[in-house]
């Protein structure tokens, strides 16, 4: 068969992906499996009787052998259906508890909210930064974003959230300093609410993010194809625009996709800064409460997230390598 | 060529320039007060050996430094104008229009986004002097000119569908596109094969004849220079040695210095038949992976002679060097040393058999590890294969530099406070120092400077009477060959096309291959390439 | 300059003029000629090493020790006040430097023998053990180390052995993948072929042909990862599941005042409060990363252009 080696690579790369993912499942649900035995009474409390325990037990499958249990946990995470929780039970037998899809569900949408609102705003600020300081290369620019963003970066994300609260919710109070939002907040009430932890996120994330294009930038300008441009006249407009650009699209995307996946992560400390219902606060409350469906839950959207992102860079870099597209 | 010489306006005038480069904290001067006049059409050779700032003033005839680097002062005077002392932009409106340059390395120098022709006419469409459609027609026309396959098409391809060879023509097309006063040629060839080379080289010279370009071809190889330039000047630290005319240059160098540059060609080794087969390759297959890369290789070395092994890029001799040494476990065949068949693979092998068969690498650079010094890389072969200690290993060390023609000055230095023929040396005295029988050496001195080559030649030659080594020499350079081998073994795509005593090999009648290798290889006369093109026509 | 070829000596030949310095020499060369953010690095390091190992003797107060009076205010007895149940927040401070800058520079120096020496092996080996340890990192890497550690420490609970374990390993991948990728290169090189073919062990080709040749990219990978772990469990310790009470330490230590600052209004240094000990991290860090910036430009031999 005769497939374009563009379309190869990405059945690959797509391949790939799905390798990781299988593995990644794996490590996430053997996450119950490495429980210690009595967690069963842990979870229920001391008053709990022989019977309830057991039944619990049989409740999460332990009777069934692993691989199993593996398949319905997977299937039932393709259908939507990540278990219950472990919290809301209680020695009785009383079972209060909720699906694990209900509990993330509201807050999922909460949490790309914030994410996609920062990156619109920090993906242009960051490139702008990146692609201008690697342009005006060491000058007084250059020097001083440079050690702002390096400043920036070395700032734990709560000490950059906690700074913002003191200035713009406590000293001047601009926003408000917990950022409450249910689903009947309209839209615009919904981003003035997000708008601390959306501008905590975006410094640091703008800060990472400019360095890297920077340097991906400045690696680039340094192709003997580019001085050979300048050398047959190429104005520096057209150096850029003609001759780095085309081939800019790999490394920018991968800095891109490197930057946002850095943001699901930091979603997570700002979340819980800012009281902000979002997956990533459910997630800390769950490994506080040992809660290990809802942890379970959550980092699968997590890694799925992460997974997906650094996929589509990959694409982007295939798609766009002239070497792939027209191959010998 | 040379009928033109000394004809036309004054193009370029460049006087008294100097040109600095930042390195270590500081300004070091690389061109230090140059005259240079060329009229128009005219061709002129600028040869150096490495570090003598050609590339630099090269690229200074057009206005242009290489980042870190800045003119200090002088004028560079093209067609009435300095220069020098234009803005960029100005620069600009002079660079791939009236001026063009021709990079070394083309794989490099293409953007690797954009189509060929695209780039061929980039510069000519941008100044507007022809439109598209005619850029392009003439664009296939220099293709045609130039002797690429499929002119039509070819300019449709994208950078990495097309061998080096092709791209450094696709290159020169791009030069010539606008039709400038001036093209800098800077080492083009260099990176090619000698049989490559010569079918470059000549649809160079041919489109530079053909529009009467005026060209500054610089490059290390006297040779190839002399087969364009109508005039040479020979630069050495940054400053002129001499300029002559290149059929006067040839025949009568002023300078001593000028004429180390073809040192190597003066020496010829007188053959040794040489007793018993020391190492032997017996129907040798090896493969990297699935592809396979010797066939049926067999070779024979005599005790206290030389081999050379002789072949371009991918002919396979380095690999020969890998399966004798081990490194490669050969797929079929054996090698047998010394009248024993030696096991394949490295681990397999006793030290004894180890220490036997040293080896010697092209880059002097990479084969010492920086962090050590010299005495301590000379010693531990003495310290792991003899078990010398202490008082005793000192003194054969410094025993081994005197062999090498060094002192005991050089025991404390790092190999980065050596030059390139130092380094090489202590590589011979590391190898020296294990006492071997045999010893290959892998393209030993295609990275030096000529007259440095000269000298480890020597070396290697003294030390073989002195000694009574065996080497397997591994060369692509035909003068090299007649240099040092009793024996020489062609080598073309994976297998031996013809081995015999050195005066058998050179005379003819030569297989094909042997042929044209051997008459590719750039003769010191100027009239070397047209009397080649002639006969190859002829034939 | 005019060398005669009739006169030509190996010896007289002109190599690469280095003069020859030794290591404190050349040390304090470098120094004179470091920029001011890489002094300013060097002193806050010395600053805080210095308070880390004699904690007891700058410290007015017992790490644990409370007092009667909860939430005081700024004041000569107690410099910063005191916290939630009456600690001097101005010792914590600096018994934090002792635990949590103490146990980042563990868990920096366990994820440097794990994915140093590992990187090693696979860069060597170049065979399945490369194979099989480059996928497993890639595994490992395809989930945020956060997420990630959010989930071990919810299996094995929050204790400090722990979190050194699981951030070491976790952290040991970028290790590995830099180590790995450096030391390929000097594999490569034609003296560890030379080497390999005069027969040494695997040991002397680690430690005296590679070891060497790959230790500046290792010293600043150091001193990032050192900053990376450092906020990582800083932020743990932030969220709660990290170092735990009553162990001084920064990062809790901004959570339990952290209510404070909605008095910044009334009383600007009690909202100031939660801010020190996250300050005090964010100093650090740009010490760190003052220090790395300016031995990375001193070592990678990048000329700056222009």
């Amino acid at each position: 068969m005769n497939v374009h080696p563009v379309t190869k690579t990405i059945l690959e790369r797509l391949g790939l992906g799905l390798a990781t993912l299988f593995v990644v499942s794996i490590i996430i649900f053997s996450a119950i499996e490495m429980l210690p035995g009595d967690f069963g009474q842990a979870i229920l409390g001391q008053a709990a009787t022989q019977e309830t325990v057991a039944a619990f037990r049989r409740e999460l499958g332990l009777d069934q052998p692993a691989y199993l249990r593996y398949l319905q946990w997977v299937g039932g995470a393709l259908q939507g259906d990540l278990g219950t929780s472990f919290s809301g039970r209680n020695a009785s037998g009383i079972d209060r508890s909720r699906a694990v899809v209900d509990l993330i569900a509201p807050r999922l949408w909460n949490t790309l909210f914030l994410a996609g609102l920062t990156a619109v705003i920090a993906v242009p600020i960051a490139l702008a930064l990146g692609v201008s300081t690697a342009l005006f290369r060491n000058s007084v620019y250059d020097r001083t974003v440079n050690t702002a963003t390096l400043t920036t970066i070395s700032f734990p994300e709560f000490f950059v959230a906690y700074i913002l609260i003191l200035l713009l919710a406590s000293l001047y109070p601009v926003f408000p300093s917990l950022a409450n939002v249910d689903d009947s907040t309209p839209l615009a009430q919904r981003a003035f609410r997000t708008a601390l932890p959306a501008l905590t996120l975006t410094l640091v994330i703008v800060a990472h993010m400019m360095r890297m294009t920077r340097a991906a930038i400045i690696n680039l300008l340094a192709s003997p194809y580019i001085q050979m441009a300048r050398l047959s006249g190429a104005s520096q407009t057209e150096v850029i625009i003609k001759h780095a650009l085309p081939n800019a699209w790999a490394p920018i995307a991968t800095v891109i996709a490197f930057n946002l996946a850095y943001l699901v992560v930091g979603v997570v400390v700002v979340e819980v800064v800012f009281v902000y219902p979002g997956v990533g606060q459910l997630m800390v409350d769950a490994v506080t409460s040992r809660d290990i469906p809802v942890v379970q839950g959550c980092a699968l959207i997590f890694a799925i997230t992460y997974i997906l992102l650094n996929l589509i860079a990959d694409i982007i870099g295939i798609i766009t390598n002239p070497r792939l597209l027209h191959p010998k | 060529m040379s009928s033109n010489s000394g004809k036309g306006d004054i193009l370029l005038e460049i006087k008294n320039l100097e040109i600095e480069g930042f390195s270590d904290e500081k300004w070091h001067d690389i061109v230090k007060g140059v005259d240079l006049t060329l009229r128009c059409g005219e061709v002129m050779g600028l040869i150096g050996e490495s570090g003598a700032g050609k590339s630099t003033l090269g690229l200074a005839a057009m206005g242009f430094t290489q980042p870190g680097c800045r003119i200090k002062a002088g004028q560079i005077k093209f067609d009435g104008v300095d220069l020098a002392k234009l803005s960029d932009a100005k620069k600009r409106s002079y660079w791939g229009t009236r001026m063009t340059y021709v990079a070394q390395s083309a794989a490099a120098s293409f953007n690797p986004a954009h189509r060929l022709i695209v780039q061929t006419t980039a510069s000519t469409i941008r100044s507007g002097s022809k439109s598209k459609e005619d850029a392009y027609r003439d664009a296939r026309g220099l293709y045609e000119t130039l002797n690429l396959p499929d002119p039509k098409n070819i300019g449709e391809r994208y950078p990495h569908q097309v061998s080096g060879g092709q791209l450094q023509r696709v290159m020169t097309a791009m030069a010539m596109s606008p039709r400038p006063d001036l093209i800098i040629f800077d080492e083009p060839t260099t990176a090619l094969d000698v049989t490559t080379q010569v079918e470059v080289l000549s649809a160079m010279r041919e489109i530079v004849e053909t529009f009467n370009t005026a060209a500054i071809y610089i490059t290390h190889d006297l040779a190839v220079v002399a087969q364009m330039a109508d005039f040479i000047k020979v630069l050495r630290y940054g400053k002129e040695v001499e300029e002559a005319p290149t059929r006067q240059m040839l025949a009568t160098p002023k300078e001593a210095y000028t004429k180390s540059l073809w040192s190597v060609r003066s020496l010829e080794k007188e053959e040794q038949k040489g007793g018993n087969s020391l190492l032997s390759l017996k129907g040798i297959d090896a493969s990297y992976g699935t592809a396979k890369v010797l066939h049926n290789v067999n070779i024979e070395v005599a005790k206290g002679t030389t081999v050379a092994v002789v072949g371009e890029s991918g002919s396979g001799k380095s690999t020969t060097a890998r399966v004798i040494t081990g490194l490669l476990p050969q797929t079929a065949g054996s090698v047998e040393f010394d009248g024993k068949a030696l096991p394949k693979s490295l681990s397999e092998r006793t030290k004894e058999e180890k220490r036997r068969i040293q080896m010697i690498y092209q880059m002097a650079d990479t084969a010492m590890n920086p962090r050590q010094t010299v005495g301590e890389i000379i010693g531990r072969p003495l310290e792991f294969y003899l078990g010398m200690r202490g008082a005793e290993k000192s003194r054969r060390i410094l025993d081994l530099l005197e062999m090498i023609e060094l002192n005991g000055d050089f025991m404390q230095r790092l190999p980065g406070e050596l030059s390139g023929g130092q380094k090489q040396r202590i590589c011979i005295a590391r190898a020296l120092a294990a006492e071997p029988d045999f010893i290959i050496c892998d393209e030993v001195t295609s990275a030096l400077d000529q007259i440095v080559q000269e000298g480890i030649l020597k070396l290697l030659m003294r030390l073989q009477k002195e000694l009574g080594l065996t080497y397997l020499f591994i060369t692509h350079d035909i003068s090299t060959v007649k240099a040092i081998s009793d024996q020489v073994v062609v080598m073309n795509q994976g297998e031996v096309v013809e081995q015999g005593q050195k005066t058998d090999v050179f005379q003819p009648p030569h297989p094909e291959y042997t042929e044209l290798l051997l008459s590719s290889v750039p003769e010191m006369d100027p009239d070397w390439l047209t009397n080649l093109n002639a006969a190859r026509r002829a034939g | 300059m005019t060398q005669n070829p009739d006169t030509y000596s190996a010896a007289g030949e002109v190599g690469a003029v280095l003069e020859k310095r030794t290591f404190w020499t050349r040390l304090k060369l470098d120094l004179k000629k470091s920029p001011w953010s890489a002094r300013f690095g060097m002193v806050i390091i010395f600053i805080y090493a210095m308070l880390a190992i004699f904690a007891p003797v700058f410290a007015p107060y017992g790490e644990a020790q409370v007092f009667p009076t909860p939430y005081a205010p700024w004041s000569s007895e107690f410099i910063f006040g005191t916290d939630q149940i009456g600690r001097d927040i101005f010792s914590r401070l600096i018994y934090g430097a002792r635990n949590t800058v103490g146990i980042a520079v563990a868990t920096t120096f366990l994820a440097f023998l794990i994915g140093g020496a590992l990187g090693l092996i696979a860069a060597i080996n170049r065979s399945y053990i490369d194979q099989a340890l480059s996928r497993l990192v890639d595994v490992f890497m395809a989930i945020p180390s956060l997420i990630f550690a959010l989930v071990l420490l919810s299996i094995f609970g929050s204790t400090v052995l722990n979190l050194i374990i699981i951030i070491a390993v976790l952290d040991s991948t970028r290790v590995f993948r830099l180590t790995r990728a450096v030391a390929i290169n000097v594999v490569v090189m034609d003296y560890v072929e030379a080497a390999r073919l005069r027969g040494e062990g695997l040991g002397w080709i680690m430690r005296k042909e590679i070891l060497p040749n790959i230790m500046p990219p290792l010293i600043a990978e150091f001193g990032l990862r050192f900053c990376f772990v450092f906020l990582s469990i800083a932020a743990l310790s932030f969220l709660g599941v990290g170092i735990q009470p009553p162990t001084a330490d920064w990062g809790s230590m901004v959570r339990e005042n952290a209510s404070l600052i909605q008095f910044a209004q009334y009383d600007l240094k009690a909202g100031l409060t939660p801010l020190l000990p996250a300050a005090a991290i964010a100093l650090l860090t740009v010490a760190v990363n003052f220090v790395v910036d300016w031995f990375l430009h001193k070592t990678s031999g990048l000329r700056d252009e222009q």
